[in-house]
């Protein structure tokens, strides 16, 4: 078996004391002081993240454009140079192969996957690849820190000339930020403002130093796992593996709006188009706990007595103190402020369906 | 990491201070770190008769949920009610104000089986 690999922070993470597990063949930090306080330093200054596990593919070519808006649920074409784009690849059965970021350089494209589909995403795409157009798995060779927070603008603009606000959301610009080379990306998986710096694992760890140094005044952190996961359920972004997969199509998961049926063909858009038609036969919700409870994967949703449906993510939300989750309901049972039993250890604890996020997105 | 001399430990990672027949029975400092920040104590009912190894409660953190074991036999006579609002004192002070339940034994010969602070080192 291959043994987990270490990112470029991994000594950044044990003098932190960090409590750290493997996950995606990395040995991730799950949380340092705490997941509720690393949550809140996030919603309330600045945290740090490494996500250096996350996938990057270069795809580059004269057909790159036609290649990823085949392969890809959202329109690539309404991409400007500089603009990042969250889109989906499906099956030919309307599946979920994976969630992605898609990236418009100059002169080519780059898709960023999530770390456990990262040799699947890539056969996925070599499969589907068009003539004369070049894909390179480059997760290898990138680094990735994500510095979220609403004083996050604050730390790097000390580590930068780059008008860092002229940047913006779902936006990236290439340039140089504590002396080193990356590409700054006004993007993240928090809800907060943010940046996330794609970057030369050779100059992580001196990176990692000067944004600690440069954040001291607002008393930035490192962020772990365990927060990353509180602070997206709270917005209701998606996590492959537990709210979308193989077996889910972006329709049923409240990913209408990234996929553009109406914008050329795209593998898995005649059947994501029968099911439109006849709308989905499920829809993933937002729910809150109004009983005392934490609702967690794989719980049953009840209505009355008959079970609707099954929790896909959960968790007490650090910023509401009370109970919050997703998950899958029959699309009858989907109303806003309609009454749901979570199965909580064989009790049935009252929750109510809500209009997602959880706590407002702070993000432009 | 902390292992108190004067109390005895299970491979369950609870911990229980014997004084005469009743047992303070709490969670280790190891088990609390484990589970993280802990958001909710399911407490047994005071009066309630349990047999050593019973689950007497569950423990919500908020990436995880795990069973309390009861680690003797006997009668719970007192439950921390203070857990209900602050929840957080299992992580802050696992062998003093985090405490769980008091039970009184019913049969103190399940005392030997319990391990002792060096034995329960080993195991963490």
């Amino acid at each position: 078996m291959e043994t987990d690999k270490q990112t470029p922070f991994y000594q950044q993470h044990l003098a932190l004391g960090a409590r750290i597990l493997p996950f995606a063949g990395y040995l991730m930090p799950i949380q340092y002081s705490g997941i509720m306080d690393e949550h809140r330093a996030v919603r309330n200054t600045v945290g740090v993240f490494d996500v250096t596990h996350m996938g990057e593919f270069v795809v580059k070519g004269p057909d790159a454009e036609a290649f990823l808006n085949r392969l890809t649920v959202n329109d690539v074409t309404a991409l400007d140079i500089g603009q990042v784009q969250y889109s989906a690849m499906c099956y030919p059965d309307g599946g979920i192969v994976d969630d992605l970021l898609v990236y418009r350089f100059k002169d080519h494209y780059m898709m960023v996957v999530n770390a456990s589909n990262i040799d699947k995403d890539y056969a996925w795409a070599k499969e589907n690849l068009l003539k004369g157009v070049e894909l390179r798995n480059i997760s290898e060779k990138t680094a990735l820190l994500a510095i979220q927070g609403p004083d996050s603008f604050a730390v790097l603009q000390k580590l930068t000339e780059l008008a860092l606000h002229n940047i913006p959301f779902y936006h990236f610009v290439e340039g140089e930020l504590a002396g080193f080379p990356m590409l700054i990306s006004r993007t993240g998986y928090t809800g907060e403002r943010g940046f996330e710096l794609y970057h030369d694992p050779a100059h992580s760890v001196r990176l990692w130093d000067a944004l600690f140094t440069a954040g001291r005044d607002y008393d930035i952190q490192a962020v772990g796992l365990g927060a990353r996961d509180t602070l997206r359920l709270e917005m209701k972004y998606c996590l492959y593996g537990n709210d979308i997969d193989q077996t889910t199509n972006p329709l049923e998961a409240g990913l209408s709006w990234i996929t553009k049926l109406n914008s050329g063909d795209f593998i898995g858009r005649d059947v994501l188009l029968k099911i439109k038609e006849n709308g989905p036969e499920r829809r993933l919700i937002a729910f809150e706990m109004k009983d005392k409870g934490i609702p967690r994967h794989g719980y049953r949703i009840f209505a009355g007595d008959s079970e609707v449906g099954v929790v896909t993510s959960g968790t007490q939300s650090p910023s509401l103190n009370i109970g919050i989750g997703l998950g899958y309901v029959r699309s009858e049972f989907s109303r806003l402020g309609a009454e749901l039993l979570i199965d909580v250890r064989s009790k049935k604890l009252k929750a109510e369906l809500v209009k997602p996020p959880f706590v407002e997105a702070r993000t432009v | 990491m902390n292992v108190p001399e004067n109390l005895k430990y299970t491979n369950d990672h609870e911990w229980a201070l014997v004084e005469e027949d009743v047992a303070t029975v709490g969670i280790t400092e190891y088990a609390a770190g484990e589970l993280g920040d802990v958001v909710y104590v399911e407490l047994p009912e005071v009066g309630a008769t349990v047999a050593k190894g019973d689950s007497i409660g569950t423990i919500e953190a908020v990436k995880t949920v795990a069973d309390i074991y009861s680690p003797l036999s006997g009668e719970i006579i007192e439950v921390n009610g203070a857990l209900n609002d602050n929840s957080e004192l299992i992580n802050k002070d696992p062998f003093g104000e985090g405490w769980i339940v008091k039970i009184k034994l019913s049969d103190s010969s399940e005392l030997s089986e319990l391990l002792s602070h060096e034995d329960y080192k080993k195991l963490v």
